[in-house]
């Protein structure tokens, strides 16, 4: 089905093109603007980025999947990253992480059962001295401890 | 030296520092307002003076990559780029600027831009950073509706505006000319130079990319005077001038952004701010960011010769050599972004090295065979060491991927990865092959305490 964007996200589109000399500089904002959206940067999605933009398909679908950001398949609602580069790793990542996969009962990588949750490892996140940490949608949540990701989980899963 | 200072994070600790209003009664904006009078030569001037290294990690003086801007020519825009891509492992500090200071950033945008002739500043912010995001669009909000960005800010026939571009989770377009290709909508994969960015850089324009650190100095130095910003530092004679925020994680008491003069050691960094290591004794510490080698705290400074820039420490722990861009490179090792990741010896090298090369295996943008194929060479023999079933020899294989990354790729991401693999490859030699003659049962088998 035609990926179609809100009214609300046309007058954001407009706002982006504004920034810029070119249309193909809007890439990866309109990418993000449509994945807000739609969930996934979906073919319908990579059409219509290409369209809006005067871009080649080919072109939107080396971008979108040169990025870790966009999804290239469809995710929970809720997505879930848990850091595990050297100083969380320190800080002790690892447990969190188990602890998460445990409570959701899947792999990172991979989406809960009831399609609640994409649980996921990050690379640095720029939050080396509160580690542990995750990312929770668009909130970073730091100084984690089993008992703080219960909380977060609970919330999530709605347990 | 330990000289604790404010110029960078006096509105940290302030209810609403990230807001217009606490901005100007410490007295924002003043110093853009007055740069919009000044002759661009005479601001890249008092940036020289400045002696301010960038602070993104390869630490070029800020003033003398100001002056190569060309002269405007017509249809041919100039743009200041601002890299707050922040990823480098360890690295923490940008984003308490965005978060809690974005104005500072935004002034400095304007100084900036009336210094290389430039009139529209992008912001290039990882994404996940969506705090940092919104204060800066609130902030630029904020300063649009004074009148001190748009048309004619503060009433001076000099446009300039700013905006925040997003990226969309990648390491590699914290490299400026993977950022350059990322802000003009394609993959961000670093170009080959020359040409430089003064040259042709965003939309084939002439171009500056500056570190937000760097650019939110700007007003500090502006205000100072670039002398005196320079003199805040005790490597002020070797040209490495002001103060700048220094961060510390890991296994320390109390880990952390500190704003301090230039010049602080790392063993001040580790046990004045730091709090002290935690849970054990000093194992190694990785002075700024993952990309730059590890130092040991039995390492000793050996430059016997008058001219070296270390001379003035020969004899001592390296712990107690000033941070500077200059000195850090001459222990073989980088000054980086300045923030630091320490290991007590409850920590394994092993893993901390597997970790690590996890990280460039990820990141790496795959343009470059030595570099595509050598980090999953380095991380798939680290996977065999850990798990017990790697043969001495791959030690040795190790150093020649690492050897061969080195100086056969586009971009400093080859070094990046290969320098500090090498650095806990010799430095850690022996825990390495014990830890492969036991399969590992010799170690902690852990980086957590």
């Amino acid at each position: 089905m035609a990926f179609v964007p809100t009214p609300d996200h046309e007058d954001k589109l407009k706002q982006i093109l504004n920034r810029y000399p070119n249309k193909m500089a809007a890439c990866i904002p309109v990418l993000h603007l449509a994945q807000q959206q739609n969930g996934w940067v979906s073919d319908d999605v990579t059409a219509w980025v290409a369209e809006t933009l005067d871009l080649s398909t080919a072109h939107v679908f080396g971008v979108a999947t040169f990025y870790s950001l966009f999804n290239t398949e469809p995710v929970g609602q809720h997505q879930v990253w848990v850091c595990r580069t050297l100083s969380c790793a320190l800080a002790g990542s690892d447990n969190i992480l188990a602890h998460c996969e445990e409570r959701l009962g899947v792999q990172a990588g991979h989406t809960s059962a009831d399609g609640r949750v994409t649980l996921r490892t990050a690379e640095c996140l720029a939050s080396c001295g509160s580690g542990p940490m995750m990312q929770v949608d668009r909130d970073y949540h730091e100084n984690l401890t089993r008992e703080k990701v219960d909380v977060i989980l609970d919330r999530l899963t709605g347990g | 030296m330990l000289k604790r200072t404010t110029h960078l994070s006096a509105r940290y600790d302030v209810d609403n520092g990230h807001t217009l209003d606490v901005y100007l009664k410490d007295g924002g904006y003043e110093q853009a307002k007055r740069a919009l009078s000044m002759e661009r030569a005479a601001i890249v001037d008092e940036m020289k003076a400045a002696n301010l290294r960038g602070r993104g990690g390869a630490g070029f003086p800020m003033g003398v990559k100001w002056s190569f801007m060309p002269e405007v020519q017509p249809g041919k825009p100039h743009y200041l780029v601002v890299n707050a891509d922040e990823g480098e492992p360890g690295t923490f500090k940008d984003r308490t600027l965005m978060e809690k200071d974005p104005h500072s950033t935004i002034e400095g945008c304007i100084i900036a831009c009336r210094a290389m002739g430039a009139h529209t500043a992008y912001i290039y912010v990882r994404d996940e950073l969506h705090l940092s995001k919104d204060r800066l669009w609130a902030a630029i909000h904020e300063a649009k509706a004074k009148g001190f960005l748009g048309a004619k800010p503060f009433g001076v026939d000099y446009p300039v505006e700013v905006y925040v571009h997003t990226g969309a989770g990648a390491y590699i377009c914290g490299e400026e000319t993977a950022l350059l290709n990322s802000l003009e909508g394609r993959r961000g994969e670093p170009r080959l130079k020359p040409p430089f960015p003064a040259q042709s850089g965003a939309f084939g324009m002439p171009t500056t990319v500056n570190n937000l650190e760097s650019i939110a100095a700007v007003p500090a130095v502006m205000k100072l005077g670039g002398e005196a910003f320079s003199k805040l530092s005790t490597l002020h004679e070797a040209r490495d001038g002001g103060c700048r925020l220094f961060g510390v994680s890991g296994h320390v008491n109390t880990p952390g952004i500190y704003e301090c003069a230039v010049g602080l050691t790392l063993r001040e960094l580790i046990y004045d701010l730091g709090g002290g290591v935690k849970g054990g004794q000093l194992l190694a510490v990785i002075p700024g960011g993952s990309s730059t080698p590890l130092l040991r705290p039995e390492e000793i400074v050996d430059a016997p010769d008058e001219k070296s820039p270390l001379h003035k420490w020969h004899g001592q722990s390296v712990l107690d050599v000033p941070m500077g861009v200059d000195t850090m490179r001459a222990l073989g090792t980088m000054l980086g972004t300045c923030c630091a990741i320490v290991l007590s010896d409850k920590a394994c090298p092993v893993r901390a090295m597997h970790n690590l090369m996890r990280f460039y295996r990820h990141e790496s943008c795959g343009q470059c065979t030595p570099c595509r194929e050598g980090t999953g060479w380095i991380e798939r023999i680290l996977d065999r060491i850990v798990a017990g079933e790697a043969e001495m020899e791959e030690l040795d294989r190790l150093h020649e991927i690492a050897g061969n990354i080195m100086g056969n790729t586009i971009c400093a991401f080859g070094e990046g990865t290969a320098m500090p693999a090498l650095g806990f490859l010799r430095k850690f030699r022996p825990d390495f092959e014990q830890f492969v003659k036991t399969g590992g049962t010799s170690s902690t088998g852990k980086l957590a305490l």
